[in-house]
């Protein structure tokens, strides 16, 4: 049985189309995921984003703790600011990917991915109990509270029309990966400028009853409903990684080519190996594939070089944006710079690829 | 509800007779497929001349999503295939029934669709009647 956000009746209204994701139900899309696409690279579109987790990490050892357990520096963000980084195991792999907050001198929030939020708490609480026993707490508000993502260039203009920040400030004036307090109409929201689409956008997140309000606040501005299929293309053109595809337990982010969410120093969990993976360089890079035509690479088809496998794709799809087909996949190291030309077996046919630089798109 | 003009597979095809006299059918994929796919970006067909059988694979049809397999709804000889799909496969969503033929196909036996579904019958299956 999945779990349903706050805001699932709402979906179901606009008539979108379910599916689980992560262990809850989810829209996939509404009007169209090329349509949806459109809307979030030209104006403005937003996304339930409820299943992520919202985790409050505090105590007066909290910013020691996230220090042991995230690649980036906790104690070394200032209040009102944001940092993307890897919470990673002791081989350097993956547990998960998360944006985190500075709320406070002793007080984080941060945001696992919804199927990875089990296994993030289960890791931090055994690092609690092994390490820093009475010092740090974690309370999951997952469930009492909202998330909404409203991303695209048109994202700043809307909801400074329905928002005003604690303080009298516009939600624009945040800078890129900074968050505030403000009321939209008559609910205060917690308002981040990040995203997961390669746009410029927030993330607003606020008490389960306020949750619809807000969306339909923002749709009556002019955004559109965009769901998972959308979301999932804006990410790939973006090269954004997604747990599970382009990085897990078993990749690290210096394969990924994440090194700068990496901290050189510090001693946190997987840096050994990280930062002999920096100096030695790893096997396999994660590369972007672009490809003519419109038939999309899948996860787990097969890249060629010759005829023989060097590699596998991670995410592939067209993109609506660029008009022809992308992904991303692992190859061995020898095969990764721009411009080396591979195949990709296409169930069964093998399609001409050129290794391009990542990101494929960058807004303006 | 889905035309009444034409004969429906399980896997959401439709044949319609063109010209009896000729065994000439079009086929494509219903309103329920093109809506269940969502916005298609790719059809991989076979060419005119190519032989297509009775709920063989005849093709690919890729969403931005997914990709599913395509099974011919009729057994005979391709007669000719929708070019307009190559640059606007998206035809598909639009006008599944009409613009959005795949395929004309010359029937080896007119009397293999009297074993497909009537419009009545396809839209009991899928739920939409």
């Amino acid at each position: 049985m999945n779990q349903q956000t706050i805001l699932c009746q709402t979906h179901l209204d606009l008539n979108a189309r379910m599916v689980p994701f992560g262990g809850w139900d989810m829209p996939v899309q509404y009007s169209g995921i090329i349509n949806e696409v459109k809307a979030v690279r030209t104006a403005a579109g937003i996304f339930d984003v409820s299943h992520m987790g919202r985790l409050y990490i505090s105590g007066p050892r909290s910013g020691a703790f996230l220090d042991r357990m995230l690649t980036g520096s906790a104690t070394g963000l200032r209040q009102g600011r944001a940092r993307y980084c890897l919470i990673c195991n002791e081989s350097g792999g993956v547990i998960d990917d998360t944006i985190f907050y500075r709320l406070g001198d002793e007080e984080f929030l941060l945001i696992p991915n919804a199927g990875n939020r089990p296994a993030v708490v289960e890791w931090f609480n055994q690092w609690i109990e092994a390490e820093f026993s009475g010092g740090v707490s974690i309370d999951d508000r997952t469930t009492e509270t909202g998330l909404i993502a409203l991303q695209g260039p048109g994202a700043a203009n809307l909801l400074d029309s329905l928002c005003t920040l604690t303080g009298g400030a516009s939600p624009s004036s945040l800078r890129f990966f900074a968050w505030g307090e403000g009321e939209l109409g008559p609910h205060t929201v917690f308002v981040g400028r990040t995203g997961y689409t390669g746009e410029d956008g927030f993330e607003l997140s606020m008490s389960s009853q306020d949750a619809t309000p807000v969306w339909n606040a923002l749709m009556e501005a002019g955004a559109l409903p965009c769901g998972l299929g959308a979301r999932d293309v804006l990410r790939l053109e973006a090269a954004l990684p997604l747990h599970g595809h382009e990085i897990d337990a078993n990749t690290s982010p210096i394969e990924a080519g994440l090194d700068r969410f990496v901290r050189r120093e510090g001693d946190y969990i997987g840096q050994p190996v990280l930062a002999q993976q920096r100096s030695d360089g790893t096997e396999r890079r994660l590369v972007g594939l672009k490809l003519p035509g419109r038939s999309a690479p899948r996860a787990e088809y097969p890249i060629l070089a010759n005829g023989q496998e060097v590699g596998r794709i991670t995410s592939g799809s067209f993109s609506p944006t660029l008009d022809t087909s992308i992904a991303m996949g692992y190859v061995f190291a020898g095969h990764s710079e721009a411009g080396t030309t591979l195949d990709v077996d296409i169930r069964g046919r093998p399609a001409a690829a050129t290794v391009v630089p990542l990101p494929f798109y960058s807004r303006s | 509800m889905s035309p009444e003009d034409r004969k429906y597979t399980r896997e959401h095809e439709w044949a319609k007779v063109e010209d009896a006299d000729a065994k000439l059918v079009s086929v494509g994929i219903t309103h329920f497929a093109q809506d269940e796919l969502g916005d298609i970006v790719y059809f991989d067909l076979p060419n005119a001349g190519d032989s297509v059988a009775y709920m063989q694979k005849m093709g690919e049809v890729e969403s931005v999503k997914a990709v599913s397999d395509l099974f011919s709804p009729v057994t005979g000889r391709i007669d000719a295939v929708n070019s307009e799909l190559v640059d606007h496969p998206e035809l598909v969503n639009d006008d599944p029934f009409e613009a959005g033929w795949i395929m004309r196909v010359v029937l080896e036996d007119l009397g293999e669709l009297d074993t497909l579904m009537s419009a009545n019958e396809y839209d009991e299956y899928t739920g939409a009647s």
